[in-house]
């Protein structure tokens, strides 16, 4: 029996004529402690997936079960960092972590709490900007204190929502390789999710492309044989990395191909004019 | 040291004092006085001729009421009496002054009357409290009632009243009209039932509501120690204005973003922990909005209210003034209609800063 395992599992919004399957037939299964990554193209229904896996959506239809048993609403069990951070603006960072820890750990004194949030705000270096209030921070601080809210609610399943999505290039590195350290301390079950094919390879024990929406699916697994832990400069000459890598992209770039090729272009008559002249 | 105090005068909205300030400390002078010349001249300059252009129209209104009078004199009562009439206009006297439009230098003469007029009247109250203070003091001993100063109010006792009025008011609109808020934002259902008694209600004259409550209350207070018409105004100019609150507090409440909706989901915080630190703190800034235009309301309608209910305060001043017709009455209306104006913006600007205070901003 894996981990979390996702069985038929179909999505749709609307009803009748303007009803959109975003999801359909998702068949997903992880086993305890891996790392797995679903690299997608945007809007092909990624969110949609990982609000499913949450608890925040529910499925039309198949099953998603967690150790077994089927899911139903939310659970401190599976922690969610957003993609666009859902901090809340009137808390600073330590508010805004205590928050959540309190929530998870009711009989907890508040000493307990206290060691918890600074421990995991120093985890994420941002031991400076405790008292500060969201908006005082940039965008990679900001997706730093939605980490160590996650994490330090403990949960069993991480799921990660194009969490660095926004951010740019060098400060991505540096929160890829800070996630992953701390992923590395209790190796808890992660799936994350991201449109950024060098990150799911660089992150990832398993990485599967999701066949873009609407009707979107999961396509062929591939399995990240490089060992841990990775680094990001030698990983640019590792053979293994490159054929990964360069297998999902074209992967990619041919279900896109498909997508675009299906859809027929009305065809214009267009007027027969000539300019006119003058003389 | 420097940077505290621009940041705290920044937040009194008080921003074009920066530059004053830091030409003060000497820093880069010839940029600060520039902007300070800018920012401060520049209004200042704009005050004086605001002053002026009213000084010429004032002029020229009593210019145009004058010859009026004087032709109707000449019509009436002969060349003889015009003639008086005109070396009596022409020499300033009181008795014989156009009413129309007071100058600026009138107005300016009345505000000091009016103050001479609350020092005499503050004294004399201070005297018979003093006077009277060990004879009340027995009375209380024997248990028969108090004698109380009942004297005329002078016109800064009436700003006391007014404001006091408007504080009970506000307090009454907050009491009914956040919680009620609260909890139209929070079912879809109730909000859309009560729509129609909210919009019907919302555009209701002042008027109105004080001839309703004075029905009400009229019933409900037989007792006659208490002060009817304080109570009258109070609720009325509370009525009057809850709507801004009640419909921003129920919009704030009902649209609170998606995003902190699922974090309170993730958290799986209960009902009441949901209302009090996901809902409440981030529709705060849309139910102070509301609170500001309850207060600017409040005080715009206490005027009249207070003019119609014969409750003491500015807007019984005013009717006061307007009735009795004395040669500064006008002068002393258009006095009441600057503290008026200057009041009302002092309590917008205090509510910005409560609002700045206690809400976040993105």
């Amino acid at each position: 029996m894996a981990y979390l395992e996702l069985k038929n599992v179909c999505k749709s919004y609307g009803e009748g004529k303007n009803k959109t399957e975003v999801l359909t037939n998702i068949n997903l299964k992880i086993e305890e402690g891996e790392f797995v990554a679903i690299v997608g193209f945007t809007g092909s229904g990624k969110t949609t997936l990982v609000n499913l896996l949450a608890g925040l959506i529910e499925p039309d239809s198949g099953e998603i079960l967690f150790k077994g048993q089927p899911i139903s609403g939310t659970s401190h069990e599976r922690g969610i960092i957003f993609q666009n951070y859902s901090l809340l603006p009137w808390l600073s960072v330590y508010e805004n972590i205590a928050m959540a820890v309190r929530a998870v750990f009711k009989d907890w004194t508040s000493k307990q709490v206290d060691e918890q949030v600074r421990s995991f705000i120093e985890k994420v270096n941002l031991t400076h900007a405790i008292n500060k209030k969201p908006k005082e921070l940039s965008g990679g601080m900001r997706q730093r204190v939605a980490v160590a809210r996650a994490l330090a609610m403990k949960p069993e399943l991480i799921l990660m929502d194009e969490p660095l999505g926004a951010l740019d290039a060098l400060t991505r590195g540096n929160l890829q390789e800070e996630i992953l350290s701390i992923w590395s301390e209790d190796k808890r079950t992660a799936l994350l999710i991201t449109n950024d094919v060098d990150e799911g390879v660089f992150m990832a024990d398993r990485v599967i492309p999701l066949r873009p929406g609407p009707k979107a699916t999961l396509g062929p697994e591939f399995n990240i044989n490089i060992d841990r832990p990775r680094n990001k400069i030698a990983l640019n000459h590792n053979d293994n990395f490159k054929t990964l890598r360069n297998g999902i992209i074209e992967y990619l770039m041919q279900i896109g191909k498909e997508r675009t090729a299906g859809i027929e272009l009305p065809n214009y008559e267009l007027p027969d004019l000539v300019p006119m002249k003058f003389d | 040291m420097k940077t505290k105090i621009i940041k705290a005068v920044k937040f009194m909205g008080l921003g074009y004092l920066e530059p004053l300030i830091r030409l003060i400390t000497g820093e880069e002078v010839r940029k600060n006085s520039k902007d300070a010349f800018k920012r401060i001249l520049f209004p200042l300059l704009s005050v004086v001729v605001f002053i002026l252009l009213w000084h010429s129209f004032s002029n020229y209104l009593n210019n145009v009421e004058s010859t009026l009078k004087i032709e109707k004199t000449l019509k009436n009562q002969g060349p003889e009496a015009a003639k008086k009439l005109e070396d009596c206009i022409a020499s300033g006297d009181i008795s014989c002054r156009p009413n129309s439009l007071p100058s600026p230098a009138m107005v300016a003469t009345a505000l000091g009357k009016l103050w001479d007029d609350h020092k005499i009247m503050a004294t004399k109250k201070q005297d018979f409290i003093d006077k009277y203070e060990t004879i009340n003091e027995e009375r209380a001993a024997n248990g028969e009632i108090e004698i109380v100063y009942t004297g005329r109010p002078s016109f800064v006792d009436q700003i006391k009243t007014s404001l006091k009025t408007v504080f009970a008011g506000f307090l009454l609109s907050i009491i009914i009209a956040v919680p009620l808020g609260i909890v139209l934002g929070l079912s879809d259902t109730l909000r859309t039932s009560f729509n129609w008694l909210i919009q019907i209600l919302k555009p209701v004259s002042p008027v109105v509501w004080l001839l309703l409550v004075s029905m009400i209350v009229k019933t409900v207070l037989t007792d006659v120690d208490v002060e009817k018409s304080f109570v009258i105004s109070f609720i009325s100019v509370g009525l009057c204005s809850m709507w801004a609150t009640l419909v921003n507090t129920s919009v704030g409440v009902s649209s609170v973003d998606k995003d902190f909706m699922n974090v309170a989901k993730v958290l799986q915080l209960g009902t009441i922990k949901k209302i009090f630190k996901i809902i409440l703190p981030s529709s705060f800034p849309m139910i102070f909005t509301g609170l500001r235009i309850t207060l600017s309301v409040a005080w715009m309608v206490l005027i009249a209210i207070e003019l119609l209910a014969q409750s003491p305060g500015l807007g019984s001043f005013v009717w006061e003034e307007f009735q009795n017709g004395s040669s500064d009455s006008n002068s002393k209306i258009i006095v009441a209609m600057f503290v008026i104006g200057i009041i009302g913006f002092m309590l917008d600007r205090i509510m910005m800063i409560f609002q700045k205070l206690l809400t976040f901003t993105d």
